[in-house]
C-alpha cells in the first residue's frame, strides 16, 4: 500500500504535467484553430451564393476561401433602424472586439435587445456584375440553434441563394436543412414581398405548397426544425427591413 | 501485487511480435470484439455512423486513445496508488482525448465540427476503462499497446461496416462519392437505368434505429459463423 503522502504527491505531479502539456498544445494550436473557424464561417457565407462561384465551397482550400472572401465580398453592418454603421461605431457597440462584420460574435448579438443588435450584410459581387446581399438569420431548431445566410437579388425581393447550418439537429431529419440540397434549393426564387409591397417572408408549410411565391415544403419528420426555419426567416429578415426600405427609396431617387 | 509481478517476469521483455502478440490484435477484431461480443461502446456506434468519413475518423481517434492510454497505464502501473487508480486512468484517457481533439480541430475543422461532442465522449467509452482495468494494469507496455490497437481496430471495423451500410443505403454515396441516386450527379442514375427505377434511398438508414438493426445483424452473422461464440450470452 502507498502512503497518503505518496498519493498526494503522485496526484500533484500528474496533474501539473497533464495541465502543462495541454496548455502548451492549446496555445500552440490557437492560431490554426482560429483560422479554421474563420474559414468555416466564411464557407458558410459563400455557400449562399454557391451558384455564382462555379466550384463547391467544401472542396476549396483555406487560401482560396480567404481570397474569394477578400476580393469579392464587401462587408457592411447595419442596425435595426436601418442605419449603416461605421467601423468606429461597430467597435463601440462590441466593446472593441470587432471592426468588421466577419469579426462580430453573432451568438452574443442574438442575446442583445433588437434595437442594439448589429446585423451583418455581406455584399457579394457576382460574375454577372450584380450585387448579392447576403443577410444573416438565426433561430431555434429542435435541439439547439440553427442559423442561415440568405442571398438577396438586387431587387431586394427575390431570394437568390441560401445556406443553413445547425448545431445539433437529428441526422436524416432536422439536419437535412443543411445537407439536402433539393430541400434548401426550394427557397431560391421565392419572394419576400407580396404584390402590394407588404413583407410576407417565405413560410415552410406542411402538406404541399399552395402559394408558389411565398411557400416551401417542410421536411417530413422534422416539423419543429421546419417551423424553426420558418420563424427564423420571418423574424430574422424583418430586422433588415428598415435598411432594405431605405436602400430601395435611395435607388428610386437615383433613377 | 506479487502475482502480477510473477506473471510479468515470464514474458519476454523485448518488443517481440510473435503468435501471442498477434493474437492480442486479432482477438478483439473477431472472437472478443468490444462492440459485438462485449457490447461496449454501442452509443457512439449509433451516433457517428451516418457517414463513412465520420466513422473512419472516429475509429482512428478511438484506436489512438486506446493504444496510448493502455501503454501509459501499463508504464505507470507499478506507481499508480491502488486507491486512486480509476481517477488516474481517467486523467490519462481525458488527456489523450483532449490531445486528439485539439489535433483534429487543427487538421480537419469541418469533421471536428460534425463529430462535435462525440470526440469528447470517447472519455466515457466503456472500452477504454475496460481495457485499462482488465489488461493494462497487469501487463507490460508493449503488450498493452498492442491490446489497445486490437480493441481500437475491433471497434473501428464494426463502425465502418455500419457506416458503409448506412451511407450507401441512406444517402446513396460512400465517402461523399455519389454512387446511386436519382440525379445525373450519381454514377448509377436511377432515373435513366430502367431496371433500377424502383430504387429509392432509404432515409431510415440515416436515423439511429438503423445502426441498432445493423449491429444486431452483424452479431447474428458473427455468432452463426464463429463456433467459439455459441452459447456465450
Amino acid at each position: 500500500m502507498h502512503s497518503t503522502a505518496y498519493i498526494i504527491r503522485f496526484t500533484i505531479v500528474m496533474t501539473v504535467i497533464v495541465a502543462f502539456v495541454l496548455a502548451l498544445m492549446v496555445s500552440g494550436l490557437k492560431g490554426i484553430h482560429t483560422e479554421n473557424e474563420e474559414v468555416y464561417n466564411k464557407k458558410g457565407i459563400l455557400s449562399a451564393v454557391s451558384e455564382q462561384l462555379g466550384k463547391d465551397v467544401n472542396v476549396m482550400s483555406n487560401k482560396e476561401v480567404q481570397e474569394i472572401f477578400g476580393s469579392k465580398i464587401e462587408q457592411k453592418v447595419v442596425n435595426a433602424k436601418g442605419e449603416e454603421l461605421s467601423a468606429d461605431q461597430i467597435k463601440v457597440a462590441t466593446g472593441g472586439a470587432a471592426a468588421k462584420a466577419e469579426d462580430i460574435d453573432l451568438a452574443k448579438e442574438a442575446k442583445k435587445p433588437v434595437d442594439q443588435r448589429l446585423l451583418p450584410i455581406y455584399v457579394f459581387k457576382g460574375n454577372d456584375n450584380k450585387n448579392y446581399n447576403i443577410l444573416y438569420v438565426r433561430g431555434k431548431g429542435l435541439w439547439d440553434e440553427i442559423w442561415g445566410y440568405v442571398a438577396m437579388s438586387e431587387d431586394w425581393n427575390t431570394i437568390a441563394g441560401e445556406a443553413f447550418d445547425h448545431k445539433g439537429e437529428t441526422p436524416g431529419l432536422g439536419a437535412e436543412i443543411k445537407e439536402n440540397k433539393a430541400w434548401y434549393n426550394q427557397f431560391t426564387g421565392k419572394k419576400l414581398y407580396d404584390n402590394t409591397g407588404n413583407f410576407k417572408s417565405v413560410s415552410v408549410v406542411k402538406g404541399g405548397v399552395k402559394d408558389a411565391q411565398h411557400q416551401v415544403d417542410a421536411i417530413a419528420g422534422a416539423t419543429i426544425t421546419s417551423n424553426g426555419v420558418d420563424e427564423m426567416l420571418e423574424r430574422g429578415i424583418k430586422y433588415y427591413e428598415p435598411y432594405m426600405q431605405k436602400v430601395k427609396k435611395q435607388e428610386i431617387k437615383n433613377q | 501485487m506479487a502475482e502480477v509481478q510473477e506473471l510479468t517476469k515470464k514474458e519476454p521483455s523485448s518488443f517481440s511480435f510473435g503468435k501471442a502478440e498477434r493474437k492480442l490484435i486479432t482477438d478483439p477484431i473477431n472472437d472478443n470484439n468490444p462492440v459485438t461480443v462485449q457490447i461496449l461502446g454501442v452509443c457512439s456506434a449509433l451516433a457517428v455512423t451516418t457517414l463513412l468519413t465520420k466513422a473512419i475518423v472516429m475509429g482512428i481517434a478511438v484506436t489512438l486513445v486506446t493504444a496510448f492510454s493502455n501503454m501509459f497505464t501499463a508504464m505507470l502501473r507499478d506507481y499508480i496508488p491502488k486507491s486512486i487508480r480509476m481517477i488516474v486512468q481517467l486523467v490519462i484517457i481525458a488527456f489523450l482525448v483532449t490531445v486528439v481533439e485539439l489535433i483534429l480541430k487543427a487538421v480537419n475543422y469541418p469533421i471536428w465540427k460534425e463529430l462535435s461532442v462525440f470526440i469528447g465522449l470517447i472519455i466515457t467509452n466503456c472500452i477504454l476503462m475496460g481495457r485499462l482495468e482488465a489488461f493494462a494494469m497487469s501487463n507490460k507496455p508493449w503488450r498493452s499497446f498492442l491490446d489497445g490497437i486490437g480493441n481500437g481496430l475491433g471497434y473501428s471495423v464494426i463502425l465502418i461496416i455500419v457506416a458503409v451500410v448506412r451511407e450507401l443505403f441512406g444517402k446513396g454515396s460512400l465517402l461523399d462519392y455519389k454512387i446511386i441516386g436519382p440525379t445525373s450527379e450519381y454514377v448509377l442514375n436511377t432515373n435513366q437505368i430502367s431496371w433500377l427505377s424502383w430504387y429509392a434511398t432509404n432515409n431510415l438508414a440515416i436515423l439511429s434505429p438503423a445502426a441498432m438493426f445493423i449491429v444486431a445483424i452483424i452479431i447474428w452473422v458473427q455468432r452463426s459463423r464463429n463456433r467459439k461464440l455459441i452459447d456465450i450470452s
